[in-house]
């Protein structure tokens, strides 16, 4: 059956080379040591050491406030962050540290590409850990492939039961961990062990279980190779100035033995440095093989710069066949030009100033802002009402935040219309001809003012008013501004 | 862009990777033939079985004057009640609060003003706005109920009456009743004494009138057939809803012909009791809603 298509090729007719679809490769990663090896270990402590810890660190904001450092309080609608307490119509501060975020990601990648893959993403800091308790059950890679490919007895039975038993212990502490930032957490341990915690947090807890169990544990580099959409996006806005994890091979070309490299090095004739040990490979987290070049599985991890390291240091060559190096760098070495490593690119520019401008902009923003607002909104329907003497009166919403820890009683005031009468519909006193309004701890109130006055049909503008309100205990004030209309007001 | 046919399609393995072409080639940019992981087709299965599982534990299949229930016996209409069951427990601490509550109680708390309020407004937007507009503000022969001008009393307990029991509404015995005579229509005042007497009330507020209008007549027909009900001097009586009629607030409007149309026909406006249809709580949130838009007494 030929169906005509508008390709040359035909999928009826011309069978595929390669089966559509392919079964994983399991990888047996092999144990290393080395300066890559241990700065992630190093941030694989630190990291899960924060995660796991932060949510029980006090933080005293008075007796009118959660004590957690760090809290997102879902029910009350507030995020707190050691000093910064967030409310929700700031959630603005979360769209600048996404930017943030992404800006501090492309800076990253610009300098030293993949270092969010290869160092602090969390799935490769999880799935390290799975790996190191695997190597600590199963032994290292040798091991595992001997016991997989061998018969399934008793042993190995037990073997990978008590791997998988503490695979989801800790992915059970991973989702404990993090239901416990969304409530106070020495209470919510209590009340889960107990069996009193809400609903939500045992479906949180079992969801995070299961993907920390799933990801780190059984899918690994299936993630970042199918899932992850960063290798795609981090191939196009790479560039050829940015330091990748990189085999040298206008140094390590031809590969050969030992034994022939040294005979054909004492004939004076070219020799490469690799000695095609696969010490790279076995080591690869997700099993590639950096010699092919710059490939989307590789997360530029670095533990096979340390594998390498270890092998030149036995054969007596110069370390760092592998290394963080640039194509650039290889083109120039092959012409016989020194290496060049340009940090300060227009790029990089560009995304330093960003992170500064947003980074800056947000803490301005935090520094300065009142804590206490007002927001004042007219009636839309009526805008204004004709009293039974003429008058007119017109009416707000006003709103008052206090977003300090302690009540606060503020003086009311409206200003910008002389003689004109104010009402406020659920004030507790005045004294003096002052208006006072109190507000909780941490709280908005919402009040219903009237505004009346008796100003005659032929006033054409709308007349400004600012709502004022001032601290009664520090003078700090805030204004609101709204307008009075009549009748005869040109909208 | 342009897909390329004439040149043969090539196959073979591109050197870099290894790995050969569907034979796809666009400006010369070409398609690598890499198998798919088989767990994705493992997943595209599971979403399948996922998928079907739908129909066995939800209404899925019409059928010809019904549908497959499902095991879970799962309905919309079910699932909303147990919705606003919810939410009515929820608010139940409130509620009760507010039903033990004197309305003037509700109004100097001001937690229980604010809830109040809320569910008075949200009632109100429901079952009143049709009528007195979204925000309370009126039409023509809908009172504004933002202003100080009530036909049947603006005191809370008063607003609250009103709406339990209506206005001239035939099903609720404890309605408010009263009734202007049709003047003009029954034939009691003739053309040109319900005139006369429009100008009269006109002047109650302040109103200009014609020239050579006859206010002295105006006020003996006056005196004769409105001040019973409105006053001898038009400041209205809220106990039969008599309307001020000194006031600068007018329900059907302030000139001449606006006026004569109320003296011919009579009558006036009705609102239906709402006792039957909201519970106590609610009908209080709305009275207090009412009272504290601006212009309650």
């Amino acid at each position: 059956m030929s169906v005509p298509t508008s390709t040359s090729f035909d999928p009826h007719t011309d069978e595929p080379d390669l089966p559509l679809y392919e079964a994983r490769k399991q990888i047996y990663p092999q144990s290393v040591a080395g300066t890559y090896r241990r700065i992630k270990w190093i941030i694989l402590a630190v990291t899960l050491g924060i995660y796991y810890v932060l949510p029980f660190i006090r933080w005293d904001r008075g007796p009118n406030a959660p004590n957690q450092a760090v809290l997102i309080d879902m029910p009350h609608r507030r995020a707190y962050f050691f000093f910064i307490e967030i409310w929700p119509q700031e959630v603005y501060y979360l769209t600048g540290l996404l930017i943030l975020a992404a800006m501090a990601l492309f800076l990253m990648n610009a300098l030293a590409g993949r270092i969010w893959c290869g160092y602090l993403c969390p799935q490769t800091v999880w799935t390290d850990l799975f790996m190191a308790i695997e190597r600590l059950i199963e032994g290292d890679r040798r091991e595992r492939m001997q016991r997989d490919a061998g018969p399934f007895t008793v042993e190995v039975f037990a073997l990978k039961l008590l791997k998988h038993t503490f695979w989801l212990l800790i992915a059970w502490w991973t989702g404990g961990a993090w239901v416990l930032y969304f409530d106070d957490a020495p209470t919510l341990v209590m009340q889960l062990l107990t069996f009193q915690g809400s609903a939500t947090a045992y479906i949180s807890i079992f969801v995070l279980t299961f993907t920390t169990y799933t990801f780190a544990g059984l899918m690994r580099e299936q993630i970042c190779l199918y899932a992850c959409p960063w290798p795609r996006i981090q191939a196009a806005l790479t560039d050829e100035h940015a330091l990748n994890v990189t085999y040298r091979y206008d140094r390590g070309e031809q590969r050969m033995s030992v034994k022939k490299a040294a005979a054909l090095r004492a004939a004076g004739e070219p020799v490469g440095d690799c000695i095609d040990c696969q010490q790279c490979v076995a080591v690869c987290p997700t099993g590639v093989d950096i010699r092919n070049g710059p490939n989307l599985g590789c997360i530029q991890c670095g533990l096979c710069i340390d594998a390498c390291d270890d092998v030149m240091t036995k054969i007596n060559r110069p370390t760092r066949l592998i290394a963080y190096d640039t194509d650039v760098n290889i083109k120039r070495r092959q012409s016989g030009l020194p290496n060049i490593f340009k940090p300060i690119r227009s790029r990089t520019i560009l995304y330093a100033f960003v992170i500064a401008a947003v980074g800056g902009l947000m803490a301005y923003q935090l520094v300065t802002r009142a804590p206490s607002t007002i927001t004042v909104i007219h009636d839309r329907n009526p805008v204004y009402v004709k009293l039974s003497d003429g008058r007119i009166r017109n009416a707000y919403t006003v709103r008052i935040a206090n977003m300090l820890n302690d009540p606060r009683t503020y003086v009311f005031n409206v200003a910008g219309l002389d003689h004109a009468q104010v009402d406020i519909i659920g004030a507790e006193h005045a004294a003096q001809g002052e208006l006072f309004i109190t507000v909780g701890p941490d709280q908005t109130r919402e009040l219903r003012v009237l505004v009346t006055h008796d100003l005659d049909d032929k006033h054409g503008a709308p007349v400004a008013l600012y709502f004022e309100i001032r601290d009664d205990l520090d003078g700090r004030r805030a204004v609101g501004k709204d307008f009075f209309r009549t009748p005869n007001t040109v909208h | 862009m342009e897909q390329k046919t004439s040149a043969p399609a090539d196959k073979s393995a591109v050197p870099q990777s290894g790995v050969g072409t569907t034979g796809h080639s666009w400006d010369g940019i070409e398609e690598l033939n890499n198998p798919l992981p088989r767990w994705w087709l493992w997943s595209f299965y599971a979403c399948i079985v996922w998928a079907v599982g739908y129909w066995f534990f939800y209404p899925a299949i019409p059928l010809v004057s019904s549908y497959t229930k499902g095991f879970l016996g799962w309905q919309s209409r079910t699932q909303i009640e147990i919705d606003m069951a919810e939410l009515k427990d929820l608010r139940s601490g409130m509620t009760t609060k507010i039903e033990a509550a004197e309305l003037a109680d509700i109004e100097k708390n001001p937690e229980l003003l604010s809830f109040a309020r809320a569910q008075g407004s949200a009632a109100f937007a429901v079952n009143c706005a049709p009528c007195h507009g979204a925000g309370a503000q009126g039409f023509k022969g809908y009172p504004n109920l933002n202003d100080d001008d009530w036909i049947w009393g603006g005191k809370a307990e008063d607003i609250l009456t009103t709406i339990k029991h209506g206005v001239r509404w035939d099903q609720d015995s404890n309605s408010r009743s009263g009734v202007m005579p049709a003047f003009g229509r029954d034939g009691i005042l003739n053309r040109k004494e319900m005139a006369t007497v429009a100008d009269y009330v006109l002047t109650l507020s302040g109103l200009p009138v014609d020239k050579g209008a006859d206010l002295s007549a105006g006020k003996a027909l006056y005196a004769a057939n409105c001040a019973a009900c409105h006053g001898d001097a038009g400041k209205g009586n809220q106990e039969m809803g008599a309307p001020n009629l000194s006031d600068k607030v007018w329900l059907y409007g302030s000139d001449k012909a606006a006026i004569m149309e109320r003296i011919t026909i009579g009558g006036g406006g009705v609102m239906p009791a709402w006792s039957n249809r909201l519970d106590t709580a609610t009908m209080k949130s709305l009275a207090v809603y009412v009272h504290t838009l601006g212009g309650g007494k």
